[in-house]
């Protein structure tokens, strides 16, 4: 299949310009005609049905949530860049552009990346006006700090709530939508009833697939169902192996674990990561004289220090750990230490700029961050492949349109901190109400309703599934089976990945899958709220995703940012690309459950910011 | 250490439901509550009984989905802290805990411990923003905000819609909530121009919800998750009655 990315050439600067002036449009009076069915009500979903709607589109916007302000977005703590050269730094459009290319390892579009740069300042715009209480200085004017990957201050924020804040602003504004646009929004749990919706466009915002490894970041109820099921009827998986590992989470305490919780990356800008300079050394952090200590990120990489980029400072606090210098009971641990900062700028300035995350790391581990250095560990937080999408958001299904992390376009094989919160609402404030238009205008529509064949076909799918699942009646419970799949996933395609590994992977995953199938225990029935029942759904789309995520990995046969393969590395231990093989986009075709999927490849070209070795030294 | 717990179990919403008892024996003190749960309800899986239904998704405080009573107290015992976020070590063996969903008119019971809060998007859908059309907003910087105001305003802002206020409040009211709103927004001058608008139409909505009215008793303030303060409800009846005043 020939992967038409419709990407605009030309002069990078205008090319959004031109495309969008190029996209046919649907006249004000039509556009109420048009049902558009959005998936999600997270940054992307919600700011694309707000927006949407505000258009003056019909827009049906559903969440499994019992409410579209609870989308896992409301979780990003740190911030969101924006190229607004507020501080006179030397930050610009192109910078923001060149730092998001370089730090996805030369794996994205850099079309999509250079809009995406250029919307950033609008999207700050949007958030005031919509009324997020961004910090401010005392002059009244909009405040930033920095995040790892960047050498300029250009993250804006909330306290540690800056995505609770720019959800919000965007649940709000689509709440404003419902008097008149008829945009509504459901919870078919609830029942069980089946139904099907019909729309002249979808378009899926349902975040990332961390959760395949069980323990993550995301919320309980973050899933790849919507985009799985669409893979099975045809859309281009893209990159599924490009999964970001965040270097400051709370490490696992035991057994019972069933959730990780992130330390926002902001803290990187004051606080120290080291581990002891000795193995084994097990003596109380306060004990460990500063001779004896190695901070490690700042010695190998002093121009960056703290703040380099996700990728290398997950791996280096796995190295570290992997000497035998980790930290805490389990020795999977570093230490994030705010002695310094506190003795700098006093505690009072750090409760400012970080009290809530230090009440947070209290609550959970029962320590005082104030006192005793924070322990941290790297976990699975954002995953950059998703669906294949064209530069118009549309994948390679007609109609469907991809949006914020469910889909693979702007951030390669890593993103930068603070830019998740910029992709999904330059998706669904900028990016696909300018798009989704032109689809709607250049296709005519016959009426499709409940009656039509696919629409039968996919209604008794889902009935056949959940059957299924709940005639199954096994030994063992949904978490029991998505615990032990998250466990080999983690082991042999987590932070570092090795041929044999993902072969041993491969080889059991799907015998466990099939085992799943006839051995699950789903109590009660289909007909009312279950959420074992929901659970059961989404983990048996993991099997299958996770078979997926290694066979991509397996084939990538080259480092690059979040993928990590052993056998591909420089001498001093980074990520060693290979840009001559693999400069594409993997888009994998689905041909049936545990039969080897197809392989596109979309060629990679950089005009602009040329491959080079990462270098944050 | 062992905990005992007593669950209201109430299979749908037409169900009269009931309290029923269960032990979990070994619980450790590193564990959050809501794991307590989790492992409660594998045991009872494997008991062929049907598991606990209660409401969660981030698990880091900020999605406002969990909450339940605890022994009569919104989120239990520890002050500034959602249900997610309650860790073990705050209880010691033996203790006996009874857990029952938010209890309000407005929020329906879906399942054991699973209630509806549409109400309160419903509050929200009548007046709970600034009406921006995307891509019609000045410069960031064009405005100005005082330090001070921005953040009495990220105060208020910070609520998580879990509506422990409602379940705590005698009256059920939504007044903590509906403030909330309405400071975040009032204290910002893009919110100035709907400010009266906003509290008339979202204290009328709260009302049709069948909310009860606020008598000032405080107990909203003193379990809501993010401390949100009483200040707020002031704010609201400020604005809702220079909005009535003035006839808007």
């Amino acid at each position: 299949m020939e992967l038409n990315s419709k990407s605009p050439t030309g002069p990078i600067e205008t090319r959004w310009e031109r495309h969008r002036f190029n996209l046919k449009l649907v006249n004000p009076a039509n556009k109420r005609k048009y049902t558009i069915i959005v998936v999600g009500s997270g940054l992307a979903g919600g700011s694309a049905a707000a927006s949407l709607a505000e258009l003056g589109y019909n827009v049906d916007c559903f969440c499994f949530q019992d409410s579209p302000r609870r989308a896992h977005s409301i979780a990003a703590q740190g911030g969101i860049n924006a190229a607004k050269n507020y501080h006179n730094d030397g930050d610009s459009v192109y910078r923001l552009f060149y730092d998001t290319v370089k730090g996805g390892d030369f794996r994205a579009r850099e079309s999509n990346v250079y809009r995406l740069a250029g919307i950033s300042l609008n999207i700050i715009d949007q958030c005031v006006a919509q009324g997020v209480p961004f910090a401010r200085e005392y002059s009244g004017y909009l405040d930033n700090r920095s995040f790892g990957g960047a050498q300029v201050s250009r993250t804006f924020y909330a306290r540690g709530q800056t995505g609770q804040q720019l959800l919000l602003g965007a649940y709000q504004a689509l709440e404003r939508q419902i008097g008149f646009a008829r945009g509504i929004v459901t919870r078919d749990l609830i029942s069980g009833k089946i139904e099907s919706h019909f729309a002249d466009a979808v378009v899926l915002g349902t975040g990332g697939y961390g959760n395949v490894y069980y323990l993550s970041t995301n919320a309980k109820g973050c899933n790849a169902t919507a985009i799985w099921r669409a893979h099975k009827r045809g859309a281009l998986f893209a990159n599924p192996c490009f999964t970001q590992i965040h270097p400051t989470c709370i490490p696992v305490s035991g057994e019972y674990q069933s959730k990780l919780t992130l330390m926002s990356e902001s803290l990187r800008n004051d606080g120290r990561v080291w581990v002891p300079e000795k193995k084994g050394d097990k003596r109380a952090p306060s004990q460990i004289p500063e001779a004896e200590r190695d901070y490690f990120l700042e010695r190998k990489y002093p121009s960056f220090g703290n703040l380099v980029p996700r990728d290398v400072a997950s791996r280096n606090a796995k190295a570290a750990c992997d000497e035998g210098r980790g930290v805490g009971e389990s020795g999977l641990a570093v230490y994030l230490d705010f002695r310094d900062a506190i003795e700098r700028l006093g505690a009072s300035v750090i409760k400012e700029r970080y009290g809530n995350l230090f009440d947070m790391y209290n609550r959970i581990t029962g320590e005082d961050p104030y006192k005793d250095p924070m322990r941290i560990y790297p976990a699975i937080h954002y995953t950059m492949g998703g669906l294949w999408v064209d530069y118009n958001l549309m994948s390679n299904v007609p109609g469907l349109y991809v949006i914020g992390e469910a889909n693979f376009s702007d951030h390669g094989a890593n993103r930068l901190g603070a830019s998740a919160l910029m992709q999904g609402l330059a998706d669904g404030y900028f990016v696909l109400p300018n798009t989704i238009g032109d689809y709607l205008a250049s296709n005519k529509f016959e009426k499709v309703d409940a009656s039509h064949a696919a629409a039968r076909e996919a209604e008794s799918d889902v009935q056949a599934v959940t059957r299924k699942l709940l005639d199954a009646k096994g030994k063992r419970s949904v978490d029991s089976y998505h615990r032990e799949l998250g466990k080999i996933m983690w082991e042999h395609c987590g932070m570092a990945r090795n041929t044999e590994g993902l072969k041993h992977a491969l080889a059991l995953i799907p015998p466990l899958r099939e085992q799943y199938w006839s051995d699950v225990k789903v109590l009660g029935s289909g007909e009312e709220l279950n959420q074992s029942l929901e659970k059961a759904g989404r983990v048996a789309d993991f099997f299958e995703l996770a078979e997926l995520m290694c066979r991509d990995a397996l084939e990538r046969n080259e480092s690059c940012g979040g993928h990590f393969r052993e056998e591909y590395q420089t001498p001093e231990g980074e990520a060693a690309r290979d840009d001559e093989n693999f400069a594409y986009a993997a888009a994998w075709g689905f041909q049936g459950v545990g039969q080897p999927p197809v392989l596109h490849k979309e060629p990679l070209t950089f005009e602009y910011v040329h491959p080079s070795q990462r270098s944050y030294k | 250490m062992r905990i005992i717990l007593h669950i209201w179990r109430q299979r749908n919403a037409s169900d009269k439901g009931k309290m029923s008892r269960y032990e979990v024996p070994d619980v450790n003190h590193e564990m959050s509550f809501l794991q307590m749960l989790d492992v409660l309800n594998e045991d009872l899986i494997v008991r062929n009984e049907e598991p606990v239904a209660f409401d969660h998704d981030c698990r880091e405080g900020i999605c406002g989905m969990c909450g339940c009573m605890v022994n009569g107290m919104a989120h239990g015992p520890l002050p500034g802290t959602t249900l997610c976020q309650l860790h073990m070590r705050h209880f010691k063996d033996g203790d006996e805990l009874y857990l029952e969903p938010w209890r309000a008119k407005a929020f329906p019971v879906v399942k054991d411990l699973v209630v509806d809060r549409g109400a309160l998007d419903r509050i929200i859908a009548a007046g709970g923003y600034i009406s921006v059309a995307t891509g019609s907003a000045p410069d960031g910087n064009a405005v100005l905000v005082p330090k001070e105001n921005a953040e009495r305003s990220m105060d208020a802002a910070a609520c998580i819609g879990c509506g422990a206020c409602v379940a705590m409040c005698p009256n059920a009211a939504a007044a903590l909530f509906t403030g909330a709103k309405i400071a975040h927004l009032g204290l910002l001058p893009q919110g100035q121009p709907e400010r009266e608008q906003r509290a008339i139409a979202m204290v009328a909505q709260a009302r049709q919800e069948l909310f009860g009215s606020c008598t000032n008793i405080g107990e909203c303030e003193a379990v809501c998750p993010k401390e949100i303060k009483l200040e707020v409800i002031a704010r609201m009846n400020a604005d809702f009655i220079r909005a009535s005043l003035t006839g808007r």
